[in-house]
Order: structure tokens, then sequence, then C-alpha cells
């Protein structure tokens, strides 16, 4: 069972090139910072390398840090621009009982990032559903789709911070 | 000259009496053979995680409740945990011990309905109604502690909404007395009977690499061979005061990981369960359980993940507290989203009967997979 | 027999022959319709630890006419694209099937529709109008999921027939007679001279034969569940995986002929059982008119023996239906060609060769 340190030394030594962040101090869960272009490479390091051996991948949660300038559009309602997106990994090796949490930060008005659905096919629904609620996008996804509201819902990302209901859905009234 | 054949794409809709709940399974089939399984949800999507940013940390209790509907309990316990983390209190040990009192109940009566309704889908209608009958039992119980029987908000930050009853404890013996030879019954009438066995036994089987790559927790992953479970891996509340086992599947009739697997692993689990619950209630410590709740709760900025063996696997909170009165995001890794994603994988060569044996083996509650 | 009876009544053979066609309809299978579905519910309820319909008179007697009230009243709902003719002729075909073969089974030793000498062969030849009727309806419903259903009954109802009629050859060899009327009346005498336990004469061939006649029953009894359509063999009609069966686009009476049907041939597969094993319409322990010196009880006594019999199989078909789970088609297509056409012509192999003893 490896700890935080030792995680973050194996990771420093083998990817010399990218920029990590490690947070050992962080109140409750220390946790990594990857740069957004790189997690795929890092994630599949992360699983094959034997002494680490992440297998599984518990969830993946994207969070919308609304931390951006806040703007009137042309209807009058205040949204957001700017800012960031983060995207956390909790990841889990069954076989050496470590845990590691691994964040990825993107930008609010475009997002996107590499899937990890090759890696761990448990990601492909988490994808989707942080696709469908925030907007990320996926690259390389089997098959990036919306999954809870409806396929052809066409009025945003629900969970975002400045999300707005339409009036109207298929002549049906929304805000009731 | 050879025959053109085209494959036959059958929607079992979102209203039909054995899928739990409204979920769409469009199948792809040639001839009788499956050849592709795509799954549609969110038909019940009732958008928990955007309405737990307006609300109050412990208005958000009755809401989680009402996503595994058949596990209440385990959903509070998860939830109640995060926010305790983050506030760095302590309850009482009394709270704990109750509170393992009610999860373990909770699993006997979620693992009734799966069994229950599994019976029913391949046809044998009368072990559900025992199943109920035993079911309807630990029910009055429930109702005599908090006053609900299904959604119970008895679970809060820092402690319980309610004591025991004075009754509680001697209902509770009297329900494990009458409950063990009812499992054996139900055992003689399903679980060894020879038509049952024919139709899940070698049906569905899911290695256990697939399992682990794929997610999936819960009974599904100890009937593919792997003992896994959060309440002995990574423990929380006070279960590493009582001693159980982990029931693991071991292909008897057929081969490890199959339904027949999954299903025994279930009527097993609910043993153990009876186990925890008569340590629990012999070690049951005094107390006041009101007593650690605070005033008004107001976590520090930061994040957590707590997670808990729910019924039908690992159910996870992410709690993102940005200082007030409110979450800032609630991400809840629900077990059954992430257990559906199998189906695909596990009905590729199996007849149309068999999917419904596979639907009931993966035993998803509608509520939780669309939140 | 009734026959002459009402002949000698009505001084006319049409009216009277009418009128027997019409005695067992009325008298007896649309009373014990009514019965058998109150039955049904009851013993499921009593299965499954609870106590079944309890409101409609005492202990819910007269459910079953309150159930027939609402059928009736019901819009008869046919859709667009149904065959009209088919659609409506396909309950009547199954109904017909089903009732046709309660003309040659004897309720009592003067109650007999039709005296004729190939009795069992007419049956199973007029039950071959079931499947005719399910593939109709199932056909004409319109339906991708009722012709499935439909077909799936069909191939089951075929398939098992072989087994059954295997058994009955057996019988037929044994007896020399096709005649269910000629088989009633040799099992004669107390229950130790039933074909089951190895016929009326006391030989050693009666003994070697116990075991097989078992055999035979067991097979027969579990092939007529099939051809019924009940669990563990009723793909067709439960709440199966896809469809409700060929009875999906029916409602109202016509969905209630279908029901009746359904009832009146459990009834006739169990007289058919206990016609050729256990005896008919004779008792088992002699008969009370001939202690009493009443002869003219023993009709009533015959007929009273044989509503017996028929009621208790019924009563272990529907238990077998609540306590069993339900084969896959594949199983149930593997049961009867692999095992109990094997087992069934091996046993009638054996009979043969005892027979000639």
């Amino acid at each position: 069972m490896k700890s935080f340190e030792e995680i973050s030394e194996l990771l420093k030594n083998n990817f010399s090139d990218i920029q990590f962040e490690f947070h050992p101090e962080a109140k409750f869960e220390p946790y990594i910072l990857v740069p957004a272009n790189k997690i795929d490479t890092v994630c599949l390091f992360l699983r094959d390398n034997n002494d680490l051996y992440f297998d599984s991948l518990i969830n993946l949660s994207a969070v919308d840090d609304f931390n951006g300038n806040k703007i009137k559009d042309p209807q009058g309602n205040e949204i957001m621009q700017g800012g960031t997106m983060s995207i956390y990994y909790h990841l889990e090796s069954i076989k050496f009982r470590h845990k590691l949490l691994v964040k990825v930060i993107v930008d609010r008005d475009n997002p996107s990032v590499n899937s990890v659905t090759s890696i761990w096919n448990c990601a492909n629904w988490h994808e989707r559903e942080a696709f469908d609620l925030f907007g990320i996008n996926f690259n390389n996804h089997p098959d990036l789709r919306r999954i809870l509201m409806p396929y052809d819902w066409e009025f945003g990302h629900p969970l975002k911070k400045d999300y707005q209901n339409p009036e109207f859905y298929q002549g049906m009234r929304v805000p009731y | 000259m050879s025959i053109k054949t085209e494959e036959m794409v059958l929607n079992m809709g979102p209203q039909h009496p054995s899928t739990h709940g409204v979920l769409r399974l469009e199948l792809t089939l040639d001839g009788e053979i499956i050849t592709k399984v795509v799954p549609h949800i969110g038909y019940l999507h009732r958008c928990f995680e955007k309405h737990c940013e307006v609300m109050t940390y412990p208005q958000v209790i009755p809401y989680t409740d009402r996503m595994d509907y058949l596990a209440a309990m385990g959903n509070e316990l998860g939830y109640v945990i995060g926010v305790e983390k983050l506030l760095g209190i302590q309850v009482p040990e009394r709270v704990e011990y109750i509170r393992v009192i009610m999860a373990e109940l909770q699993r006997i009566a979620s693992h009734l309905v799966a069994i229950g309704t599994y019976g029913a889908d391949i046809g044998a209608f009368t072990p559900f109604l025992y199943c109920f009958r035993d079911r309807e039992r630990i029910l009055n119980l429930f109702e005599i502690t908090c006053g609900a029987r299904l959604l119970y908000n008895y679970i809060w930050i820092g402690g319980l909404s309610h004591d025991l009853h004075p009754d509680f404890v001697r209902l509770t013996k009297e329900f494990i007395r009458e409950f063990k030879p009812n499992l054996k019954e139900l055992n003689n009438l399903l679980t060894f009977n020879k038509i049952f066995i024919d139709r899940t036994a070698n049906v569905g089987i899911l290695p256990l690499e697939t399992a682990i790559n794929f997610g999936i927790t819960g009974p599904m992953l100890r009937a593919s061979g792997l003992k896994w479970d959060l309440r002995k891996d990574d423990t929380y509340s006070v279960y590493d005061k009582f001693d159980f086992e982990i029931p693991v599947g071991s292909g008897k009739m057929g081969t490890v990981g199959d339904s027949w697997d999954r299903y025994y692993v279930r009527v097993l689990e609910m043993e153990e369960s009876i186990k925890i619950i008569e340590q629990a209630i012999a070690q049951l410590p005094d107390g006041d359980v009101t007593s650690a709740i605070p005033k008004k709760i107001k976590p520090p900025v930061g994040h957590i993940y707590s997670r808990v063996e729910n019924p039908r696997g690992e159910l996870g909170y992410f709690i993102v507290s940005d200082g007030s009165t409110s979450p800032f995001r609630v991400k809840v890794r629900a077990p059954s989203f992430v257990n559906l994603q199998i189906m695909d994988e596990l009905c590729r060569g199996h007849l149309v009967a068999d999917v419904i044996a596979i639907l009931g083996s993966v035993d998803i509650v509608l509520g939780e997979v669309d939140r | 027999m009734i026959y002459d009876f009402l002949y000698n009544l009505t001084g006319s053979s049409v009216l009277a022959g009418f009128l027997i066609a019409l005695l067992p309809l009325f008298a007896f299978i649309l009373p014990f319709a009514l019965f058998a579905v109150l039955l049904e519910r009851k013993v499921a309820g009593h299965i499954q630890d609870r106590l079944g319909p309890m409101r409609v008179g005492y202990h819910g007697i007269l459910q079953t006419i309150a159930d027939i009230i609402k059928l009736v009243q019901k819009e008869d709902i046919i859709a667009k694209e149904n065959d009209k003719l088919f659609f409506n002729i396909a309950p009547v075909l199954t109904f017909v099937g089903s009732y046709a073969a309660f003309a040659v089974i004897p309720f009592s030793s003067i109650f007999l529709g039709a005296k004729i000498d190939l009795g069992i062969f007419y049956i199973i030849a007029v039950t071959g109008l079931v499947v005719a009727g399910i593939l109709m309806a199932g056909w004409a419903s319109n339906n991708k999921y009722s012709l499935l259903g439909a077909m799936r009954s069909a191939a089951q109802i075929i398939s098992y027939e072989i087994p059954t009629i295997l058994v009955v050859l057996s019988i037929v060899m044994m007896t020399g007679t096709m005649s269910l009327f000629d088989l009633s009346e040799n099992q004669t005498g107390y229950f130790w001279n039933w074909y089951i336990l190895g016929g009326p004469s006391m030989s050693l061939q009666k003994f070697l034969l116990i075991p097989f006649m078992l055999i035979g029953f067991l097979i027969i009894y579990i092939s007529t569940l099939a051809e019924v359509n009940r669990t563990p063999f009723d793909i067709p009609e439960a709440e199966s995986e896809l469809v409700s069966g060929y009875h999906t686009e029916y409602s109202g009476m016509k969905f209630a002929m279908f029901f009746l049907a359904e009832y009146a041939n459990m009834f006739a597969v169990s007289a058919i059982v206990a016609t050729m094993f256990f005896g008919g319409y004779q008792s088992p322990f002699g008969y009370l008119g001939n202690s009493l010196n009443m002869s003219w009880l023993i009709p009533l006594e015959q007929f009273f023996w044989f509503i017996f019999k028929g009621i208790f199989f019924v009563f272990v078909q529907m238990w077998l239906r609540w306590t069993l789970p339900r084969l896959r088609v594949d199983q149930l297509m593997a049961a009867s060609w692999k095992y109990l056409i094997p087992i069934a012509f091996v046993n009638l192999l054996i009979i043969g060769f005892i027979t000639l003893i």
C-alpha cells in the first residue's frame, strides 16, 4: 500500500515532461492536478504500473467552479464568461488497497479533455453524464451522447450554474 | 444461393412488467440470439444533484432517500457520513450502533425484494409473496422507530431523529427468530429448485477482470469471485467491531459469476446481516442520540468522497463545499448506474428469455440510475 | 342411458340429441368454469400465505360471477388492422376444440354424450382444433409479439401430443378398446382393479405392469399439463418475456371464451387421465347404493366420484402452477423430444411385451 508521497514520487520520475501539481495538504483528500491533454497517458501509466496498479475507477465527477466574470447576455439573464470547470477522478487499487484523487482543470467556455474509456470501461457512462450535464467534450469517446436528458434537448447543459430552463420543449410548457 | 437475413431490433419498452422500473432496452436480435443490447435511461431523472445546490445540508437528507427507494437507510448513511467528516464531528457510540442495525435491516429488506422479484420474473410466483411477508415485518420495525415504512429521514447529521422505541429490541429478536426458518424454506423452494437452476446457471457469466474494469461493485462483484466488501475493506461506522463473513460466488451450480451465483450471494448476505444485527443488539450502549447534532451546519471549504456498502453495490457521495450552508456540488456515484453498463457484455449470445434472468440478477433500481 | 330417457320424453331423436349435447355444457362446464376460477384464486392465495378473494359472497364464493359481469360489459376492441374473420373465429374455435372432447367422456354409467367405439381417438383428433384456434388468434392480432407467442404455443402443443399419444397407445394395446366407456366399465370393483394398479385381472401380468403404468401416468400427466399451457409450461400465456401471448389483443367476451376454454381443457385432460388410470367414475370402495339396496343411487355416486377425481387432478395442476418456476422455450422442447418421447416409447414396448405373457 503506497502513500500519497510515494505515488507522487513515482509519477514525477516517470513523467518528467508533465507539470503536475501535488496537493498533499488539502484538508480532506490529497490530490494531484494533471494537465487536461495528458490525462489519458497518466491514467494508462497509473493502471498498468506494477507498483501502483489502479485497476478500478470509482468515480468521475465534473464540478462547475463558477469563477469567471458575471455578465448579462442579450436576454438579460446573468451568465458567466471565462472561468474553469474541474473534473475529479477517484482511482483505487483493489490489489494494493490504495486510493488516489486526480484532478483536471478545463476552460469553462469550451471544455474538452481526453477520454479514459479505453482504460477503464466504467468511465463510459460517467463521461456521458458529464457531457450531458456540463457540456464537457471527451475526445475519443466511443459513444458521446446525452444520457439523462432527452436525446434532443438543445437548450444547454443543466448542471451549469447559469443554466436557464427553456419556456417550451416540444410543445410542453417547461417551468410549471 | 444464400439466404439473406436481417437483424431484428426489438424494444423492451419503458413500460414492462419485468424491467423493474422505467428502463428501455433496445435488443438487436439475430433470430432468437442477441447481438447487442443498448439500455436507454433517463425516464426517472428528477434532478437530485441540481436540487441539492439550493437546499441546506439537512434538507438534502429526505431527497437522498428517494434515490434508491428500496435501501433508503444506506443512502442517508452515506451522505451523513460525508458531511460529518467535513464538519469533523464525532457521533456518540449509541448512534453508530443504531445506524448499523438500521442499515443491516434495510439490507435484508432490499435483498428480499431482489430475490422475490427475481423469482417472479422466472415464473415462480409464490416465493415473491413469502419474501414480501417477511419484508412487512421489517417495515413494521422501521415504522415504530421513525414513523415511515419506506422513506425515513431518520439518520441526521450528527445523530438520529428519534431514539429507538422501547419495544424495538424485543420485536427485532422475535423477527430474527421467525426469519431463520423462513430463509431455509426459501432455499428449498427456490434456490435449489432444478428448474430455477436450469434457468439461471451458466447464464450471464461475468469474468472477474471485466467486472473490475467496468467498476462493478456489490454482490455482483462478489459473485465473480472477489472478496471485496466496503464494510471490511474500507471500514466506516462501527463495522470493525462485528464478526461476519463475506460470501463469495463459487460456481456451485454452473460457472463462477453466473446469475445463480449472484442470486445465491444475496441469499447468503441476508444470513450474515442477521449475525451482525444479533451482535449489535447485544452490544448496544446507552446514550443520547441527539446530543451531537449541530445547530448550524456550515462545513469549511473542501471536498470529500464518502462511500458505503449499499445492498446494490458501492454508493458514493462526492460533496464539494464552498463554506456556505448549502452544498456547492453533490455528485452521487450510484451503484445501479455503473452496474447497468454491463448489460451489453453479459447478454451477447444469449436468448431473449435470458435477458430477463440477467437483468433480474443485476438488481437495479431506476431511482438511483437516473437520480 | 340419458339419451333413451330424453328420447322417450321428447319423442324426437333430433331434440333428444340436441338436449344431450347441451347438457354437459350448461349443467357442468359453465358451473365448473365458474368454480375453477375461484378455486384457482383461493388455492393461489393459500399457498402464498394469504386468503384470496374474501369480500364477494361468503369467503369470496360469488367472485367469479362478479368477474363475468365485468367481462360481459367491457368494450369489444378490434384494431383496424386485424383480420376480422379470423379474429372473431379464433376464440370460438379454441372453445369448440376443448368442449367437443366432453362428448365421449363418461360422467357416470348412464350419462354419456355419444357412445362411439373410437373415444380416445376422437378426443385426440378434436383437440387439434385448439392449435388452429391459437394460431389464428396470434395471426389475426396483427402484433409481432402475439404471433411469436402463438407460434411457440403451437410448437409446444404439437410436441407434447406425441408422448400423450404413446401412453394412450399403451393403454389401448393393453385393454383392446378405445372407448372411454368400456375402459371405465372394465375397472369395476374396488380400487385394486384400476389400471394404475395393473388392471382388473388378478394375474402375474397385473403385478408386472404396475411400475410401467405408474411411469405412463406420470408421462401423460406432464404432457397434458403442457397441452393446456399450464406452468411450468406456460410460456405462451404468462406475462412472458416480451408479450402477453396470443390473447393480448382480446377483450371482453372473447377473452372470457379463451379463459373458459382453458379451464374446460384442464378438466377434460384431468378427466381423461382419471378415466384411463384411476377408474373413471368407479368408486374405490364399493357403492352405498349396493349396500343399502337403492340401485338408483349408484349412478349418482358414480357421478360424484368422477367429479371428485377430476377436480382432484385439476387441484394438483393448480398446485404445481403456484409452486414451480417456468421452463425456457428450448428447455421445454428438449424435455419433450429428448426425455419424454424416448421414455414413453420404451414404456410402450415393455407394456406390449408384458401384455403378451
